[in-house]
């Protein structure tokens, strides 16, 4: 791994820790957490005997100290909704997100660099015109709309699919389905543009010199080279759903991190907030370093 | 007649574009024997390289168009067989080298790969194909081939990339290789090697070159006959000898004419208090020396020409005398002041008395400003040197001054051609009227004939003006016409200093008379002459 | 070039209408980009005219026409599309809550556009310190969960429209801000911009006279497609109720009111669904076609018809 690898890993790791310390921040310069975790009608009494018991009344420096310890051990206190560790909770939804956001993914960038190189060779051609609107199309398509749309057509009037749950494989297509078609219409897009341009560039001429079949010039040549780009693309998406498809779980009734976000929010269950958003952080830090390993592994230049 | 290895016949072609068309080629003809050289000498925008395009089917359709003639290999006309059967030529039958093999090489494969895979496409088994790629790469000088074999491209310098991809085009044995401008972007003594490697391997397989070029120099070293195009035709064709002795279409003469080199040799002899004074100047950038103890003095109007290869520091001199980057260390008096210890105030003044002109005009105007807003932008910077009302009637002059016409001060940067361009970038130097000019350079980028116009023209600023200049160049015969003093330099530290009589007539240095020996002289016969024996070792035909 | 001998005044003059003819050209050589075009200025007349025209009707509540099926007109042109629970006329309210739609996300793009591109100006040509600690703020941001943020900020403060403006902006700074300084990176590395180095022009004239408009067209083409972007997220957190509040109305909530009459009366959320779609659609397609148009190596393309018109 190169000298440039390791910046970009020591400065993403700064900002996980910038992350933390903003939470901490935030959570305090918004207001008094004691009255953000307690319901609005606590009476005083409640309040001072809650701020006790969570060290509120500390120095601020003390209490940061607390929670970065508490951080760093992965302990948050307990959900007061389900009255458990707040990250099971968040560790069993995340569990359920990162599933979906697999599947997800890997169909979206299978389907969109296949067709993607397709659509670039013949530029104007037929297909690309077709493939292109197609794109657009789901590009600019509100999730919770299509999500409706297909509830009304495949569940309501077909009765094909169940409308939400997890019970079997049925339950996932409809999500998968709603949240495939943005990313796919964003990546195929780029994935067209950068294949456009490796195709001008000049090793294709020297591969068309060779003798090169047409294949081998799209899937060899220029597709590793057109990859970087694309896996960009790919990782914004990625991390977009690994925060939780919102939208889409709240319509579903899917009971991942997104959901649990947003019902957590509306409870006032501050530990599984905080839980929540540490863990799909450290989520996407993974994810960003495997991003920079394709990265060096497409690209020799990178590796030094 | 016998019959030709390859023959091209009446062929036209066109390019469509924005509402016009485009003449790349119209009916030219010439043929390639076995064992010979023939060279395609143009400019740029000559169509000089469209036939090959033609004959390697690289030409996009659309916008290209071939609309007549025909290529004849092996009794069968290329441009009639299927996209399989050509693919089944190109790379076994006839292979193609490139200019600029950084680009044309595939940065995400190992060369290993890329040479190997030209092999397994026709047919070689894989472990005949690595053999033979390591023989290969053997024989082209590549040092250490195990171990470069599974080195990617970026990590060769030019001069080995260009050997790389001649191995490529050797792979297969082929009849023909066309050879597309190969050592346009390589240094003089690398040039002369990557030229020798071609005669050398040409004399071994006996294949017909096909080689497209700009440079008389690389026509008279070796080309056996040449064909000389301007503006899609041809417009002479002969032996090098002929045509440069004997040419007969006034294209050719006005080619042969510009061909720098042959002028007086300037006698400077200026004394006094020096206008610029440098010492001991050193940068580096990180673990690499760019600059290591440079020193020379300049006269007032004088003019310096600082040759080199790339790498040699040449440009960091520049870019550090113009505070563009800052030294390490070293003096650089300007009049007497320390330039390089001057305050931002003191600077801001001394801008006006140091100007720069760059090597490449299309960049070095801004592309969303007009001419007159280019020029005049001198005084908006520094408005104490012309009132506003003059400005108009002062870009009028400098355009006139510089051979433009006062009416181009409304158009932009693209409507005008390189050269015209460079006569911009010129007068807008010209605008904060300077003393000292520095040229980074300035007409390398240029046509020949356009070149000698520029060189021309800042000749006659120096007589008219008496600015002094800084010339940076690796083109030496150019400098031989221009420059009062040369100095010569290699790896960042200065070889020798001294007029350009001495450094052209009694180099002192091995590496001053090395640079002039790897030069390429347009004369067929001096060039002849001049030829290494060495370099010319005839082997068995393989 | 007959125009020389004319004074230099009408001459720029002459010029500038050419380009803006030669514009319009481009546009309606493609043919998708025109459509686009003329959708959202309709878009956007029903914007600024919509509430004053028909406020009174929006709001008008009329129990008899109570979830009206769509293609009736007897009741009159604005329950063409039907009308919802309490009876309003879905025509009307897609008008009326364009006004809102289109200001919230005008106002987050060009807050953005403008913060994120002047951030993104002084970390591409300031000390790389001062850039190091302004790509470290994006990144923070970026690393946080967009809609999340949103979330906790709008529940703390109240979803009013000018906070929802704050919030959607502040998640899209980065994507500007990184934009303008790869480009300025790039661009300060230029030949041009060295040479006016060499005169002596100050970091200032630099980056506004020089470097600037050569971002500007890559902005204007992301603020386009960011537009669409942040319809899309305003329209999510309408849905989830924490964006604009009743009897506010924007599209997006529109779609969020009519989920729960799916069953019975789909028109509810699928004609605001289908407004933000073909706006958002021809947000990307006109996006599309200035990357084009603004590329002069590339606008050729486009000016193969506008010269016969021109």
């Amino acid at each position: 791994m190169g000298k440039k690898m390791m910046r970009r890993i020591v400065s993403s790791f700064f900002s996980l820790v910038a992350l933390v310390v903003m939470v901490f921040f935030l959570s305090r310069l918004t207001g008094d957490p004691a009255a953000l975790f307690l319901p609005i009608d606590a009476t005083q009494e409640m309040l001072d005997q809650f701020r006790e018991l969570h060290g509120l009344n500390d120095p601020l420096i003390q209490q940061f100290g607390r929670y970065v310890w508490d951080v760093l051990h992965l302990d948050f206190g307990d959900s007061i909704r389900k009255a458990r560790p707040a990250i099971e909770v968040v560790l069993e939804s995340f569990t359920w997100t990162l599933q979906l956001a697999l599947i997800t993914i890997a169909l979206v960038t299978a389907l969109a660099i296949t067709i993607g190189s397709i659509a670039a060779f013949r530029p104007g051609g037929l297909f690309d015109r077709f493939v292109s609107l197609v794109s657009l199309v789901g590009a600019s398509a509100p999730d919770f709309w299509i999500a409706i749309v297909g509830i009304v057509i495949f569940s309501i009037t077909f009765g094909w699919v169940p409308t939400s749950g997890t019970g079997t494989v049925w339950h996932w297509i409809l999500p998968v389905a709603v949240l495939f078609i943005r990313p796919f219409g964003l990546i195929l897009q780029v994935v067209r543009g950068s294949m456009l341009t490796a195709f001008g560039s000049a090793y294709v001429k020297t591969a068309r010199a060779k003798g090169v079949g047409n294949r081998s010039i799209i899937f060899v040549h220029t597709l590793r080279n057109a990859m970087l780009p694309v896996i960009t693309v790919i990782g914004d998406q990625a991390a977009a759903m690994l925060n939780g498809a919102v939208v889409v779980e709240t319509i579903f009734g899917f009971p991942g991190v997104g959901k649990l976000m947003i019902d957590s929010i509306l409870q006032r269950d501050f530990n599984v907030i905080l839980a929540a958003i540490m863990v799909t952080a450290l989520a996407i830090f993974v994810m960003n370093l495997l991003i920079d390993i394709a990265y060096a592994l497409l690209d020799p230049r990178l590796r030094t | 007649m016998a019959e030709h290895l390859l023959e091209v016949r009446n062929l036209s072609v066109q390019f469509h574009t924005a509402g016009s068309t485009v003449h790349a080629v119209r009916n030219i003809s010439w043929h390639l024997d076995r064992g010979e050289t023939l060279a395609i000498l143009g400019e740029s925008g000559s169509g000089k390289s469209v036939s090959a395009s033609a004959i390697m089917n690289l030409i996009d359709m659309p916008p290209g168009e071939i609309t007549s003639g025909e290529v004849i290999f092996a009794g069968r006309d290329l441009l009639a067989m299927s996209d399989d059967e050509r693919r089944a030529i190109n790379g076994k039958r006839i292979a193609m080298i490139f200019q600029d093999p950084l680009s044309h090489l595939n940065p995400v494969f190992t060369v290993g790969w890329q040479i190997i895979e030209v092999m397994r496409i026709h047919g070689v088994s894989a472990d005949a194909a690595r053999a033979r790629a390591l023989d290969l790469l053997t024989r082209v000088g590549i040092p250490a081939p195990e171990t470069a074999m599974r080195k990617y491209p970026h990590q060769f310098s030019g001069g080995q990339r260009q050997r790389l991809m001649i191995a490529m085009a050797l792979a297969l044995k082929p009849d023909i290789v066309i050879a597309d401008e190969p050592t346009t972007a390589l240094d003089v003594t690398v040039q002369a090697e990557v030229l020798a490697l071609l005669g050398e391997l040409q004399k071994e397989t006996g294949l017909g070159l096909l080689l497209i070029t700009h440079d008389l120099g690389v026509v008279a070293d070796i080309a056996d006959r040449v064909v000389v195009m301007n503006a899609g035709e041809i417009v002479e064709t002969g032996t090098p000898d002929e045509v440069y002795h004997n040419p007969k279409h006034p294209y050719t003469r006005k080619l042969i004419s510009a061909a720098p080199g042959r002028g007086e040799m300037h006698e400077p002899n200026a004394t006094g208090e020096p206008l610029l004074k440098v010492e001991n100047l050193c940068k580096s950038y990180g673990s690499f020396t760019a600059l290591n103890g440079v020193s020379f003095t300049l006269q007032p109007g004088e003019t310096m020409a600082v040759v080199g290869e790339s790498g040699s520091g040449k440009s960091t001199l520049a870019r550090a005398l113009l505070r563009l980057d800052e030294a390490d260390s070293g003096h650089a008096y300007w009049k007497g002041r320390d330039l390089l210890k001057m305050p931002a105030k003191e600077l801001y003044q001394l801008r006006r008395q140091l100007q720069m002109v760059f090597q490449d005009p299309t960049q070095s105007l801004n592309p969303r400003m007009t001419v007159y807003q280019l020029i005049s932008e001198a005084w908006v910077i520094h408005p104490e040197i012309l009132p506003k009302a003059q400005w108009r009637a002062r870009v009028e002059e400098l355009l006139t001054q510089v051979g433009l016409s006062p009416v181009h001060a409304e158009r932009y940067p693209h409507q005008f051609s390189g050269g015209q361009r460079q006569r911009i970038a010129i007068a807008r130097a010209l605008a904060l009227r300077p003393d000292l000019i520095v040229c980074d350079e300035a007409v390398s980028a240029l046509d020949v004939s356009i070149q000698a116009q520029v060189i021309a023209l800042l000749d006659k600023l120096r007589r008219e003006l008496g600015i002094a200049f800084i010339f940076i160049a690796h083109d030496l015969p150019v400098v031989r016409d221009f420059a009062d003093h040369v100095m010569v330099m290699q790896a960042g530290e200065c070889v020798e200093v001294g007029t350009v009589r001495q450094i052209f007539e009694n180099p002192q240095r091995d590496y001053t008379r090395r640079l002039l020996d790897a030069g390429l002289d347009p004369d067929p016969r001096v060039q002849a002459a001049r030829r290494m024996p060495s370099a010319r070792v005839g082997a068995e035909v393989g | 070039m007959t125009m020389s001998s004319t004074l230099p005044s009408t001459q720029i003059s002459t010029k500038q209408r050419g380009k803006a003819h030669v514009l319009l050209g481009m546009l309606w050589r493609d043919k998708f980009a025109f459509f686009a075009a003329i959708f959202l200025i309709i878009a956007v007349l029903c914007a600024l005219f919509g509430p004053i025209l028909l406020r009174e009707a929006a709001v008008a509540q009329n129990l008899r026409a109570r979830n009206l099926a769509p293609f009736t007109v007897d009741r009159g042109w604005l329950f063409l599309l039907g009308a919802d629970a309490l009876g309003r006329p879905l025509l009307a309210r897609i008008v009326v809550a364009a006004q809102n739609t289109l200001m919230i996300a005008a106002g987050a793009v060009v807050c953005s556009g403008v913060v994120g591109a002047l951030l993104g100006l002084v970390a591409g040509y300031a000390s790389e310190r001062v850039s190091n600690v302004i790509m470290r703020l994006a990144d923070v941001i970026m690393s946080f969960p967009s809609l999340l943020l949103a979330v906790i900020v709008l529940y703390m403060l109240a979803p009013s429209v000018g906070n929802i403006v704050i919030v959607l902006a502040v998640t899209r700074i980065p994507v500007y801000l990184r934009t303008t300084r790869a480009e300025v990176l790039e661009i300060r590395q230029r030949m041009f911009v060295q040479a006016a180095k060499v005169m002596g022009a100050s970091s200032l004239r630099i980056v506004f006279r020089h470097i600037l408009p050569m971002v500007v067209p890559t902005l204007v083409t992301i603020a386009t497609l960011d537009f669409a972007f942040v319809m899309l997220a305003e329209s999510s957190l309408s849905f989830l109720g924490i964006g604009i509040q009743p009897p506010e109305v924007t599209w997006g909530l529109m779609v969020a009111q009519g989920k729960q009459y799916l069953t019975n009366a789909w028109w509810l959320a699928f004609w605001p669904g289908l407004a933000i779609i073909l706006t958002t659609l021809s947000l990307n397609l006109l996006s599309n076609w200035m990357r084009v148009a603004l590329d002069p190596a590339q606008r050729w393309r486009l000016e193969i018809g506008g010269r016969k018109n021109g």
